[in-house]
């Protein structure tokens, strides 16, 4: 076990494209670390130069203290579970996870034994004579991930394990794999272009954006505090309401102006932002749907201020129930939103008027039609602020 | 059961009206007629050697050619068997070891040309299809002089190490091409296990490798038991002729025993036709492989 160092790691290919850009990560010992982003983001050839399948263009990379740039993939000690697992289609199951210790030449018990154990933590025991043709999606997945526990390596490599899987079986591997890697407790680089499997299984999350680092951290921290347009775009789904705003001074407090709603704003969020100095200048507004909530007929509502809106769709998932409404504001329009949210609420906006799609949560059972009127609370404490021209979160 | 109230009527898709029966005969009619008189044009070579091959030698005449035989006699097999085995013979220790090591070094370089790329493997290999392209004829001479030259052993090493080096550029291509839809992923999970190059294509391509290796060594084993210009190029000494030159010879310079000839022409490519026969299945589904998948 050890920890990985990358350092100003970059890619660059023959045609000059740069896949990675100075790309700079630590991994602690024991932790699971996953690297999101949209695809083409450069986060697999990240993955890939760790792994040591390509060639590091420039920078450096650390295993356990240790520059490992010019070590063969093969003497790294890393493991990697790829996205179609890669099972040797002619050997059994058994052959499959014991094929690196039979290379290391390890004594036949040793192999009998170890194989039979990795079998049992991860419920193989009955397929061990079964070829991969005969599994199914989720056998194999578990028999790519057999193939590396059983090595012991110092660090789990892997490149989104799970998207071959339907849903239903993905929610659980995704526990599997995690709970996994918290008993073995190998440090882990974790690929994901899913963006909740990278809050639900990270211990912290990288967020990558063509080749360029964005954002890292627990993914909480990302989360609740994006560091730009592009990070708060992507974590979440549905994606945060982002719209164009100005901040003007009231009351001798500030308030934030998106068309023709008005929010005041908390003191203590205007301080921490350094909104005071962008009082008249337009900048751009953001807030999550779950801190946009319709009102609750027992008044318990989360947020401290109403706004009347009318529904333009409604999208039931049972737990809760999404509400979409126009703001007469225009759009955050920037490529990082679009590239984050793939230009999904762009379509909205067509289908709907003029003004920018807001997506709010109501409870499961409220039965909001298309064309209500209805009311929904701002968690103002929950606003987040970006620089129109930059695009980097206030006060960060 | 009575209904209250009448289905409202479902307009009938128009079906699409048949051809007449008298027509679709005629077209299939037609069909079969041509393909036949195909198969006869086929089939008229092979039926006049194997007339020809059962008639004695007085028989066996260009002028009645077509008829069947007054007296079927095994005379000429049993004398085409006895001139041609140690020929024969010579053929399958020329065949066998040239097939079996043109396919291997064509599998390996395939391998390394493919999915164990090193740089440069594109010129390389372009200069190898190049080779495709050679005539046999534009080489033969030079050949010669170099075997010559190298005082290399001469009779069937000769002739089979020719045969090895004119067939890498066919196997190595087939192999190539078989490997690319081997799937990239598995030779990194290979790496990623820790394997080395040879042990990769040892324990990971090779066992994966049996329809190309199928393709290839028919495409070898038929190729080179067919050879006759290398052969009786490289080969002077009459005791290590392959079997085609027999057969050529047997063609003697006075009296032109058709039914002889006949009969070892046909024994000559009897075992080219059993791997077909055994092996045909394989070879389709071989050239399918490299060809439907990725």
């Amino acid at each position: 076990m050890a920890e990985i160092r990358l350092d100003h790691l970059s890619k660059r290919y023959p045609n000059g494209f740069e896949a990675v850009k100075e790309l700079s990560l630590e991994i602690a010992e024991a932790e699971l670390l996953v690297l999101v982003g949209p695809s083409g983001c450069g986060k697999t050839t990240a993955l890939r130069m760790v792994a040591g399948l390509e060639d590091i263009s420039a920078g450096d990379l650390y295993i356990g203290g240790v520059r490992v740039n010019d070590v063969l993939e093969k003497d790294r000690d890393i493991a990697m579970v790829f996205q179609n697992y890669a099972l040797y289609p002619h050997m059994t199951v058994a052959q499959n996870i014991a094929f690196s210790l039979k290379l290391a030449r390890r004594p036949k018990d040793e192999i009998r034994r170890r194989v039979d154990e990795t079998a049992h933590l991860l419920g193989l025991e009955d397929f061990l004579d079964r070829r991969p043709k005969q599994l199914s999606g989720g056998q194999r997945q578990r028999v790519a991930m057999g193939r590396a526990i059983i090595r012991e390596p110092v660090a789990f490599l892997m490149d989104e394990p799970l998207s071959n899987l339907d849903a239903q079986l993905r929610v659980h591997m995704r526990g599997e794999i995690e709970a996994l890697q918290k008993r073995l407790g190998v440090t882990t680089l974790y690929v994901t272009h899913d963006q909740i499997e990278a809050m639900t299984m990270g211990d912290r999350v990288a967020v990558l954006r063509s080749g360029e680092l964005q954002q890292v951290g627990t993914p909480t921290e990302v989360y609740d505090r994006p560091v730009n347009l592009f990070v708060a775009g992507f974590m979440g789904s549905p994606p945060m309401n982002l719209a164009r705003a100005t901040i003007e001074s009231a009351n001798g407090g500030l308030v934030v102006r998106a068309g023709s709603a008005t929010l005041p704003v908390p003191a203590e969020v205007a301080r921490e932002r350094s909104l005071e100095a962008w009082t008249g200048r337009p900048l751009v507004v953001g807030i999550r749907p779950e801190d946009l909530e319709g009102a609750r007929e027992d008044g318990a509502a989360g947020g401290d201020v109403k706004l009347e809106v009318t529904i333009d769709r409604v999208e039931a998932l049972g737990a809760s129930l999404l509400g979409f409404f126009t703001v007469d504001a225009p759009p955050a329009k920037s490529e990082a939103v679009a590239a984050a949210t793939g230009g999904g609420l762009e379509e909205v906006a067509l289908i709907t008027r003029e003004g920018t799609p807001f997506c709010a949560t109501f409870e499961p059972r409220s039965a909001i039609r298309v064309g209500d009127r209805v009311e929904v609370t701002v968690d103002t404490r929950h606003l987040h602020f970006f620089d129109p021209e930059t695009e980097t979160a206030l006060g960060v | 059961m009575t209904t209250t109230s009448a289905a409202p009527p479902v307009p009938v898709p128009a079906r699409r009206t048949r051809r007449p029966r008298a027509r679709r005969t005629a077209a299939l009619s037609f069909k079969y007629v041509a393909l036949i008189f195909f198969v006869i044009l086929v089939l008229t070579p092979l039926y006049i050697l194997l007339v020809a091959s059962f008639k004695g030698t007085a028989e066996a005449d260009p002028s009645n050619a077509w008829a069947l035989p007054d007296a079927w006699t095994f005379d000429a097999w049993r004398q085409a068997w006895s001139e041609l085995r140690p020929n024969l013979l010579n053929t399958v220790y020329l065949v066998i070891p040239a097939t079996v090591i043109s396919t291997v070094i064509g599998s390996l370089n395939g391998f390394v040309l493919s999915r164990w790329r090193f740089p440069g493997a594109d010129v390389v290999f372009l200069f190898l299809l190049f080779g495709l392209f050679i005539p046999y004829q534009a080489v033969m001479i030079p050949l010669a002089q170099l075997f010559a030259g190298l005082d290399f052993p001469t009779g069937i090493p000769r002739l089979a190490f020719a045969h090895i080096v004119y067939g890498i550029p066919i196997t190595t291509l087939i192999f190539r091409s078989y490997y690319a839809t081997i799937p990239e992923d598995l030779i990194e999970a290979a790496r990623m296990d820790r394997a080395g190059m040879l042990r990769t294509y040892w324990s990971v391509v090779l066992p994966l490798s049996a329809p190309a290796f199928v393709v290839t060594a028919i495409w070898q084993f038929t190729s080179i038991w067919n050879d006759f210009l290398f052969a009786v190029f490289l080969v002077t000494n009459p005791e290590s002729w392959p079997v085609t030159v027999a057969v050529n010879n047997t063609a003697g310079s006075l009296v032109a025993e058709y039914n002889l000839q006949m009969s070892a022409a046909l024994l000559a490519s009897l075992p080219t036709l059993v791997v077909y026969i055994l092996l045909g299945r394989f070879f389709i589904r071989g050239l399918l492989a490299g060809s439907l998948k990725g």
